[in-house]
């Protein structure tokens, strides 16, 4: 804690204590129990003994507790549960004679005041306390409080108190005075016994929420505890829980799933409990269809699991697209999908009840299966050939050009129809199934169905995105002729068929579709730029022209990818065919782009264009290799009067990339790196420096450093750091020069200060400017402005003037209040 | 009555109460795809098409049928699938009282129902080939021999024709109620496809018909669809629904712009056989916003017709048509349609044929919207033998009435480029399953086509009309009888002899009156008047004149209500002395039989009969036990 907090702490307990004075907001208390939180985050031990260091934390503990009950307002004591991600605040209403946590409405003996609240408060489950056991009144109200707490209509409120029930039952688990946990067999602590039967009882209740609730605490003891005693637990409740199967319909089925899910993820369970795997096993046959599949999936994400429950989670999963396929399918296709999977008859119910279900279903079936595919330990032999028939079913079910095969095939048909919900699921997972292998013919089928996606009118733009993606994903994935760059057979094929499609979509009239054709070609020539097939087939299409065209888009966002896709085409010489008719179009881009970064109005094309160029810097681009220099001087002349930050900010990436060409690349600062021989500089260090002032890097890096947007200084002064250092070693440069003149320097520095350039670039002499660099305070700019502009306001310090000048207001002229 | 078998083209007749309403007057132009473009200028190409001669060689059809790539054609001035003919007589529908128009497509065969005063009178020449060709219609080739309802096609009419009928038309607004001859009320809604287009509901005080004939519920141009009227409809005639519902208009619009442009940036022309209303409006405000995107603000657009003008004129001024947003725009006031600034900024002109201005004006590359949509007829054949061989050329089909590639068959080969696009905005399944569900009617009505899915996807089960209870369908030349039954009418009743009604409370809240009345019926409306009164005594011995005479007024005989517990009654028979009683059930109530007198006494529900031979005495005894069960007013 700083001094001047400690400082101001116990003035602020008085404010506090006061009854007359005006409590700050809630907000405030909470922030300082975040702040207290933050300030014992490494000191766990945090009882009252320790106070001690900071007396004012007891103060304060006891205000939280005590202050909103002594007020008589209908506020609350804000409850922390640490241990999770981030705290949860509750606002615990304080029940007409029920002990609150701070037990201040009715002093009781035997309440728990602060002194047992605020250590297990503050403590995460599952760190030890000091004796904790000792510290749970078992007889008194608190756990009660508690219990009635999980029925609070806030869900915060209820959800907290869960949470806190579990920490209870964590501590009172944790032993006795010794803290020897408990054994499995043994007596259970009395805190824990009525825990327990509170457990038991709602497991029992014929309400829902009431099993909700003791599903959802049972679910995170198994989640935050694995000690041995939870197996304990689990031995005692499982009947319980399993019983739960035996109603109907299954109470809380989501929370119940939740639970079974975790129980066996639970180191603590060996994969033989036998008990565990029956309700699991059981719970797959009676569950909705709604249910099982997460269930399932859960099951099939298990490190260790029986065989067999894995195979009859992974029919479970499959049982949708099963039904798909077999109400669609003309004749018997190849084994592995259908193998007894499809006929059951809950899902076929669920997917002929009504549109939404179907989709509904569906749409979860292919989510779980596009989870499952990547993972180690997906089921193996994975059915890739009947997973891609039966996602090829359901785009042609929904595009309505599928054959069903029988009544419950031609309601789907009607069903599934135009579901773009449904195409876009299974695009996603088509995309997915393109990661694993399988014969050509599986390829050929994939991308039929990409193109008749992507070809037909009646594509939605969000499908047409998704069918992008899963195209390019296929294509990228797709085999090809082992030893040979060239793409395999099938693809030169394709991309003639699809370039023209392309066109079409890239003179779409809904932006969207533009848009993510121009991602998809940007993508497509980013990876396949180098291939003769490819360069062939687009140079043979109207593409790069409909490309450049688009950089005219009256849509911000499609000019800025028309602007990626350029850059990309014209690095890998595909902007234009090299015909001779086409001489006009394959000039240099560089104008144009240049034109759209001086005049553009919006800030998305422009921000392409930055980033356009510094790849052209990084990766030779003939534009910018052409007269380097003037390529860097004339960009950054136009980044520095660019009024959108992330503009000015890749202007400094680009001056980074030509420093980098100019004085060698920056070291690495990853310690792991291999440490590469330094590079010698391309030119001498007094050239280097003159090229640097020639195209006003020190302008715009020094305009820069004083810019109004942290972002872009921080950058700056990283740019200039590197700088320093690289020169850093030259020191002849000076000594053999003499002393610096930095006059023409220091008479800019005002200027750069406002924000204006030199005139003309290139002035400055490079002595002057590596002197002004050597005496400026880099690394104590860049600390400052590692520092968020409002972290004063932010600091406990201004928390505490704050709550402070609230309480002092009173204290002083009333007569003063405006 | 249907007469007609298209379900976007209906020509229904109804009758309700004492009147015969056509409910729109479709012209089925589908047969005109079997016959030769009719050009503009001599075509050489068609003139030499070689003739058709059968099998066997005899070519006694050569001068009429010509084949082109493999399909023959009629060479003659196109005709028309008329409506039913035969049903119109059989029926003696001869006297429509008054013809009801949906939409612009509609009315087409309005000139053949008002030609001459009757319907029987409208037998025209029919054409000499198509009667030779039926007659070999066993050994034509497809798709002339499958060719349906051959008999029924006539030439079209002729422009005196169409003049004539149009000076016939009444024009009414949205929401107005029409009188037709006091029995009926006929009120039009916005329908939301086109400009003015309606549905009508047609009811009587107790009785309602909706009539929803081409209806959308998108948000184009038009007015939105007024759904809140077709409420508690009886009955709801549904026709017109999209021809394509698989498509979607937004998708297709995309399609259209997307070949649109591909085409004239490679140097091409594009032709867009349209209508010259509808669609063509939304096209032009799509392109209006899209040719400056598309870099193609330089190509011009041309819209040849001959009411182009008039057209486009229109339909900037009838606000009441428009919806909201370009009312809004009329009150300004602006253009509500932004072809008026493609008009001014010279991007689109107008014409009304491709002779005179348009050829000086012409350049190319550009786009064309004309027609006919069939292909057969119009300007746009002359741009079809103009631009069809060149393959940077594209022809663009957005209307869906015409099989594009039988449109296309007659210019085959043909190198430039075809699309279809069909954009129909018109209801599809799923929007008429929810606006059923919303207007609830007691029945639907429907052409056959819309209770089954579509022949080429008999699968898609939900493409077709599902509704509870199931939709009645009907076809061309069926007669349907509508599942209401009139049971009410109502009568007004004049304030005098309101005033001297003594209604009689007999249950609670149900009081009766008797009435003594004329009953004074007049263009179907009904008045209950005060009888004249009884002429005084004439004291004179002058003769009563015959035109003297009132009404017969009796002395009036109370009226009875209740019903007869026939147990208490045959006990009270048998304290007055009757025995031997027997009582029988019947279907409609009880007889009493009274053995021993001979005697029969028949209670039903609304009558009582006393059967006794001459005892008259007897009767009036019984009569009155009979009467002491009844109340009496």
């Amino acid at each position: 804690m700083d001094p001047e907090c400690a400082q101001l702490l116990p003035a602020l307990c008085a404010v506090l204590v006061d009854p007359r004075q005006p409590v700050a907001d809630d907000t405030c208390l909470e922030k300082l129990l975040d702040w207290f939180k933050t300030v014992t985050e490494g000191d766990i031990f945090f009882p009252v003994g320790s106070l001690n260091l900071t007396p004012c934390k007891k103060k304060v503990w006891e205000l939280l507790g005590e202050e909103r009950s002594s007020r008589g307002t209908p506020g609350a004591v804000p409850l922390v549960t640490p241990g999770l991600g981030r705290p949860h605040r509750v606002q615990c209403r304080a029940a007409a004679g029920a002990p609150l946590p701070g037990g201040a409405a009715v002093p009781c003996a035997e309440s728990p005041g602060p002194e047992f609240w605020g250590p297990l408060l503050l403590t995460p489950p599952g760190r030890n306390l000091r004796s904790p056991g000792k510290l749970l009144p078992v007889s008194s109200g608190a756990v009660d409080t508690i219990f009635s707490l999980q029925g609070d209509s806030s869900l915060f409120v209820a959800s907290a108190a869960s949470q806190l029930l579990v920490h209870v039952l964590a501590l009172s688990m944790q032993g006795g005075a010794e803290g020897q946990p408990c054994l499995p067999g043994g007596d259970w602590p009395a805190c824990a016994q009525r825990i327990m039967d509170h457990v038991e009882e709602s497991l029992c209740s014929a309400a829902t929420p009431k099993v909700t609730q003791a599903l959802n605490v049972l679910t995170t003891t198994f989640g935050r505890c694995q000690s041995p005693w939870t197996e304990a637990l689990w031995v005692r409740l499982s009947p319980r829980v399993a019983c739960l199967l035996e109603r109907d319909p299954i109470p809380a089925a989501h929370s119940f799933v939740d639970l079974l899910l975790c129980v066996a993820r639970s180191p603590v369970f060996s994969s033989s409990d036998g008990s565990l795997w029956e309700t699991v096993v059981r719970a797959l046959s009676c569950l909705g269809p709604t249910h099982m599949g997460p269930l399932a999936l859960g099951i099939l994400k298990l490190e260790h699991c029986p065989q067999a429950l894995r195979t009859q989670a992974f029919q479970v999963l499959l049982q949708p697209l099963a039904c798909v396929l077999k109400a669609t399918v003309q004749a018997p296709g190849p084994p592995g999908l259908l193998d007894g999977t499809a006929d059951d008859a809950t899902t076929v119910d669920t997917l002929l009840a009504s549109k939404s279900s179907c989709a509904g279903l569906l749409c979860r079936t292919l989510a779980h299966l596009e989870e499952l595919q990547p993972l180690p330990q997906r089921p193996s032999p994975w059915p890739q050939a009947s997973l891609l028939g039966a996602t090829v079913t359901v785009l042609r079910l929904c595009d309505g050009s599928a054959a069903p095969a029988s009544s419950v095939g031609g309601h789907l048909c009607g069903t599934l129809a135009g579901c773009v919900r449904v195409q876009r699921a299974a695009l996603d997972f088509l995309g997915t199934l393109s990661q694993g292998t399988g014969p050509q013919e599986l390829v050929t089928q994939a991308l039929a169905v990409l193109l008749e996606c992507l070809e037909s009118p009646g594509s939605s733009p969000t499908v047409l995105k998704k069918a992008f993606q899963a195209t390019l994903r296929w294509l990228l994935s797709s085999p090809k002729t082992p030893g040979c760059s060239d793409l395999g057979p099938l693809i030169p094929q394709f991309l003639r068929e699809l370039f023209p499609v392309l066109q079409k979509r890239l003179c779409h009239p809904c932006w969207e579709v533009r848009d993510s054709a121009l991602e998809f070609l940007t993508q497509l020539s980013r990876h396949w730029g180098g291939q003769a097939d490819f360069r062939c087939a687009l140079l043979a299409s109207e593409v790069p022209e409909l490309a450049l065209q688009l950089l005219q888009d009256p849509e911000s966002y499609v000019r800025a990818s028309a602007v990626t896709a350029m850059g990309q085409l014209s690095s890998q010489g595909l902007h234009a065919p090299t015909s001779p008719e086409h001489a006009e179009a394959r000039q240099s881009l560089f104008p144009e782009l240049l034109h759209i970064l001086s005049v553009d109005s919006e800030g998305f094309p422009r921000r392409a264009v930055m980033q356009v160029f510094t790849e052209w810097l990084r990766d030779g681009h003939a534009d910018a290799a052409r007269d380097m220099e003037q390529f860097v001087a004339t960009v950054l002349q136009v980044a520095s009067r660019d009024l959108d930050w992330e503009v000015r900010a890749q202007g400094l990436e680009l001056a980074l990339v030509f420093l980098g060409q100019t004085l060698g690349p920056p070291r690495t600062h990853c310690p792991y790196a291999v440490a590469l021989p330094e590079v010698a500089p391309a030119q001498p260090l007094t050239e280097a420096l003159r090229a640097l002032c020639h195209v006003g890097l020190f302008d715009f890096a020094f305009c820069a450093l004083f810019d109004c947007d942290r972002p872009v200084a921080q950058k700056s002064c990283d740019l200039l750091l590197f700088l320093r250092d690289k020169i850093a070693s030259y020191s002849s440069l000076r000594e053999a020069r003499g002393g610096p003149n930095t006059a023409s320097a220091e008479a800019t520095l005002p200027r750069w200060r406002a924000g204006e350039q030199a005139q003309p670039p290139g002035d400055q002499e490079p002595e002057a400017v590596l002197a002004m660099l050597r005496s400026l305070d880099l690394e104590g700019l860049r600390s400052t402005l590692a520092e968020s502009s409002d972290h004063v306001e932010k600091s406990p310090q201004s928390l505490l003037q704050d709550m402070l000048a609230t309480g002092g207001f009173l204290q002083g002229d009333e007569a003063d209040c405006y | 009555y249907c007469l007609s078998g298209h379900p976007t083209l209906p020509c229904n007749v109804l009758k309700f109460k004492s009147t015969t309403i056509m409910l729109d007057c479709g012209l089925d132009m589908t047969s005109t795809l079997n016959f030769l473009p009719l050009p503009l200028v001599q075509s050489p190409r068609l003139s030499n098409l070689p003739g058709w001669s059968l099998k066997d060689g005899n070519a006694f059809l050569d001068k009429e049928l010509k084949e082109c790539s493999g399909h023959v054609f009629v060479d003659s001035v196109p005709e028309f699938c008329l409506p039913e003919v035969r049903l119109r007589r059989a029926n003696n529908l001869s006297t429509v009282d008054v013809i009801l128009i949906s939409n612009y497509a509609l009315y087409d065969a309005l000139p053949i129902h008002t030609r001459h005063t009757g319907f029987t009178a409208q037998c025209m020449p029919r054409n000499h080939q198509c009667q030779k060709a039926q007659s070999a219609s066993l050994l034509l080739p497809s798709p002339l021999k499958d060719a349906v309802e051959v008999s029924t096609w006539r030439r079209c009419y002729t422009m005196q024709e169409v003049n004539s009928a149009l000076s016939k038309i009444q024009l009414v607004g949205y929401s107005q109620k029409i009188e037709l001859f006091g029995a009926v009320q006929v009120t039009p809604l916005s329908s939301g496809y086109a400009l003015g287009s309606s549905n009508w509901i047609i009811q009587s005080h107790y009785e309602k018909v909706s009539y929803v004939s081409g209806s959308s519920l998108l948000t184009t141009h038009p007015q939105p669809m007024d759904q809140a009227s077709l409420k508690n409809s009886d009955v709801l005639v549904l026709t017109g629904l999209t021809q394509i519902p698989t498509a979607n208009p937004d998708g297709m619009v995309g399609e259209f712009c997307s070949n649109l442009a591909l085409t004239v940036r490679n140097g091409g022309n594009v032709l867009v056989p349209c209508y010259p209303s509808g669609v063509i409006y939304d096209l032009l405000e799509c392109l209006y916003q899209y040719i400056d995107s598309a870099g193609l603000s330089s190509v011009p657009l041309y819209f040849i017709s001959p009411v182009a003008n008039s057209s486009l004129e229109f339909s900037q001024i009838f606000a009441e048509w428009l919806c909201h947003n370009k009312q809004s725009k009329v009150y300004l006031p602006e253009p509500p349609f932004p072809h008026a600034e493609l008009i001014q900024t010279n991007k689109l002109k107008h014409y009304p044929s491709i002779h005179g201005d348009f050829s000086n004006d012409f350049r190319q590359p550009c786009v064309v919207f004309t027609g006919h949509p069939s292909l057969r007829f119009g300007d746009v054949v002359h741009f079809m033998e103009l631009w069809g061989k060149s393959s940077l050329n594209t022809v663009i089909f957005t209307e869906p009435d015409f099989s594009y590639l039988e449109a296309l068959a007659p210019y085959q080969p043909l190198a430039m480029k075809c699309i279809y696009c069909p954009i129909d905005t018109r209801l599809n399944f799923i929007q008429v399953s929810k606006l059923l569900k919303e207007v609830q009617p007691l029945h639907v009505v429907c052409p056959e086509q819309y209770t089954q899915p579509p022949p080429a996807q008999s699968h898609r089960m939900d493409l077709m009309i599902d509704c509870q209870p199931p939709a009645m369908s009907y076809r061309r030349a069926e007669v349907l009888a509508l599942p209401f039954k009139r049971r009410y009418e109502k009568i007004e009743i004049m304030p005098e002899l309101a005033d001297s009604l003594v209604p009689m409370e007999i249950k609670p809240g149900i009081s009766l009156a008797t009435v003594s009345a004329v009953l004074h019926t007049k263009d179907n409306k009904h008045l209950l008047q005060p009888p004249p009164r009884p002429a005084q005594p004439t004291s004179g011995k002058k003769r009563k004149r015959v035109s003297d005479d009132v009404p017969d007024c009796k002395v009036l005989k109370p009226l009875l209500s209740g019903s007869i517990p026939v147990e208490q009654f045959v006990q009270t028979l048998e304290k007055h002395g009757f025995s031997d009683i027997k009582v029988e059930d019947t279907a409609k109530g009880h007889i009493v039989l009274l053995q021993e007198a001979e005697t029969l006494i028949q209670i039903e529900e609304d009558s009582t009969h006393i059967i006794c031979d001459n005892d008259e005495m007897l009767r009036v005894r019984l009569r009155d036990l009979v009467l002491k069960f009844l109340q009496k007013f």
